[in-house]
């Protein structure tokens, strides 16, 4: 079986800008796989490659085998859930059928049911989306992502404002997805502590990769990770714990 | 006296092709106006009017020449936005004036139009033959079934372009696909209310039914029977007081979304 997420040698321009320089990293089935770095590194901009939504690129992103630039087909086997969701607020839409849009081969009821029933949202099933709260919308758009069964799930920034119940409901969901259902996760938090406790893989991100390993590996280094996400970009450096000036070397444990 | 006026020839086929072309805008305007797209038919219409005037002009019939115009606008509208990073509504204001501005042209160049222009300008439901109700219907059952074949992408493309677009789904083909129908709707409309009050019919039935709808379904089913309603009425008011049909139906509409802000103000409708 293909690996999930392949990228090699990627790099992307926003107008001659550089978003990402030269990231390479590889993704194998059950991992759950947490990207950090700070606004601006390039997260969401990785996603949208490994999504087909970003195809000014180079170097090659292969999703389960397959490079997204060339066939759109590993599409259906991912779930994505944005990180913020753009639509009319009095959008005339239940819960409902925002799950089942989610199906792009004929609905089945029991499995909208099912979904909604895992999440906590089946009793909002006929409610207006847009009137729901950030955490239900969330939930939502979580069932959504979630009800083909995808083998890869991608979240971005998933947890901004959500309270600290959902956000535990949440991470159960998650964590269970992974485990119990075998599904490969890659989601992007400012949350280090959350990285922690719940990826089994990290990637650093800002616009190079700066580390790609176990998430032991990259927790246990205390200076590693004061140095990658607290002040990765030493002129902003407030705490003078460190005092780096160029960025350390890449270590790439995993691939 | 209303059920003998049903006896004329006449009045059924205004009735028919009236309460077709109503649905057909409720469906086709609910897109528009979710995209944000509510000028959209007013832009077409006016452009097509252009259409109109050319094909009385070369002595074409006059809707054949206002299919292509307004099709060929529908799509330059898109095409301006995506490319020149122009807003919608600027898009929308260029095309609906330049419609008129040829229209105006050519109708002078030609030394003026008998009554036939007015006709177009705000619709002739009484006088449609019936050939034309064959085009109505005959449009309006291919468009409906396109929408309903495409119905998920069209959805789900309207509803959150990223997410269809990672799920598979080629957004733009869908957008382009919108606004050809929604070109086609346009003309095929004219004839119940003419180019100046399209736009009424795409937006205030499914605004009235948004506000009493909560789902999709329901939403579209309420603006369906909304604008069927006020077209019955509007066509059968208009005959029996001796006024504009186009008149009557957009005002009946216009009533129905005040009687339910109304309603909703005073709390009568609680969603949840
Ligand atoms: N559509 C765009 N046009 C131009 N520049 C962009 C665009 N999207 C992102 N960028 C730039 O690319 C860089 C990476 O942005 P990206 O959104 O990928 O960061 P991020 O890591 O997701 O940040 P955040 O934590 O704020 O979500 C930023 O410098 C941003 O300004
Ligand atoms: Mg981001």
């Amino acid at each position: 079986m293909p690996r999930p997420i392949e990228v090699s040698n990627l790099s992307v321009g926003y107008a001659g800008v550089p978003a990402l320089e030269n990231v390479s990293f590889a993704v194998d089935q059950g991992e759950f796989l947490g990207i950090i770095g700070p606004n601006g590194a390039g997260k969401s901009t990785l996603f949208a490659c490994m999504l087909g939504l970003n195809t000014q690129y180079t170097g090659t992103v292969r999703i389960f085998g397959q490079d997204i630039h060339r066939s759109r087909s590993p599409l259906r086997k991912i779930g994505y859930v944005p990180q913020m969701v753009h639509f009319e607020r009095n959008f005339p839409i239940t819960v409902r059928e925002v799950i089942r849009l989610g199906m792009w081969h004929g609905v089945q009821e029991e499995r909208v049911d099912e979904v909604m029933r895992e999440l906590w949202i089946h009793e909002l099933a006929d409610r207006r989306i847009g009137e729901l709260s950030g955490g239900q919308q969330q939930r939502v758009f979580i069932a959504k992502a979630i009800v083909n069964d995808p083998q890869l799930l991608i979240l971005d920034e998933p947890v901004t404002g959500i309270d600290q119940p959902s956000m535990n409901l949440f991470y159960g969901i998650l964590k269970d997805l992974n485990s119990n259902h075998g599904i490969t996760i890659a989601w992007s938090s400012h949350d280090l502590d959350t990285i922690n406790m719940m990826s089994s893989h990290v990637v650093c991100l800002n616009r190079t990769l700066h580390f790609h390993g176990a998430a032991k590996a990259f927790f246990s280094d205390e200076k590693l990770v004061q140095i990658m996400c607290k002040c990765t970009d030493p002129s902003e450096c407030t705490d003078h714990k460190c005092d780096v000036a160029e960025p350390p070397p890449i270590r790439n444990e995993a691939s | 006296m209303v059920f003998e006026v049903l006896e004329y020839d006449f009045m059924q086929r205004a009735l028919l092709s009236g309460t077709t072309i109503a649905v057909l805008c409720s469906v086709v305007g609910m897109f528009l106006v979710l995209r944000r797209y509510s000028l959209f038919g007013d832009a077409i219409a006016h452009s097509s009017f252009g259409g109109v005037a050319l094909g009385l002009f070369m002595g074409i019939y006059p809707l054949w020449m206002a299919y292509v115009v307004s099709i060929i606008s529908a799509v330059l509208i898109t095409r301006i936005r995506e490319k020149f990073d122009v807003s919608g509504d600027a898009a929308i204001a260029v095309m609906l004036s330049s419609g008129i501005a040829v229209a105006l042209v050519i109708i002078g160049l030609a030394g003026g139009f008998s009554i036939d222009i007015f006709s177009f300008l705000f619709g002739s439901i009484l006088l449609v033959s019936a050939h034309d109700t064959i085009l109505v219907l005959a449009m309006t059952g291919s468009i409906l079934l396109v929408i309903l074949a495409l119905f998920r992408q069209i959805l789900y493309s309207t509803f959150d372009e990223k997410q269809a677009k990672v799920s598979g789904i080629h957004v733009e083909r869908i957008n382009y696909l919108v606004v050809f129908m929604a070109g086609l709707t346009v003309v095929t409309a004219i004839q119940l209310v003419g180019v100046l009050l399209i736009s009424a019919l795409f937006v205030i039935p499914n605004v009235t039914a948004m506000m009493l709808g909560r789902g999709f379904q329901s939403t579209i089913i309420i603006s369906i029977v909304i604008s069927i309603s006020s077209v019955i009425a509007g066509i059968m008011l208009s005959y029996s007081l001796n006024i504009a049909p186009a008149g009557s139906i957009v005002l009946l509409s216009i009533c129905m979304l005040g009687a339910s802000m109304a309603a909703k103000s005073t709390g009568l409708f609680a969603r949840r």
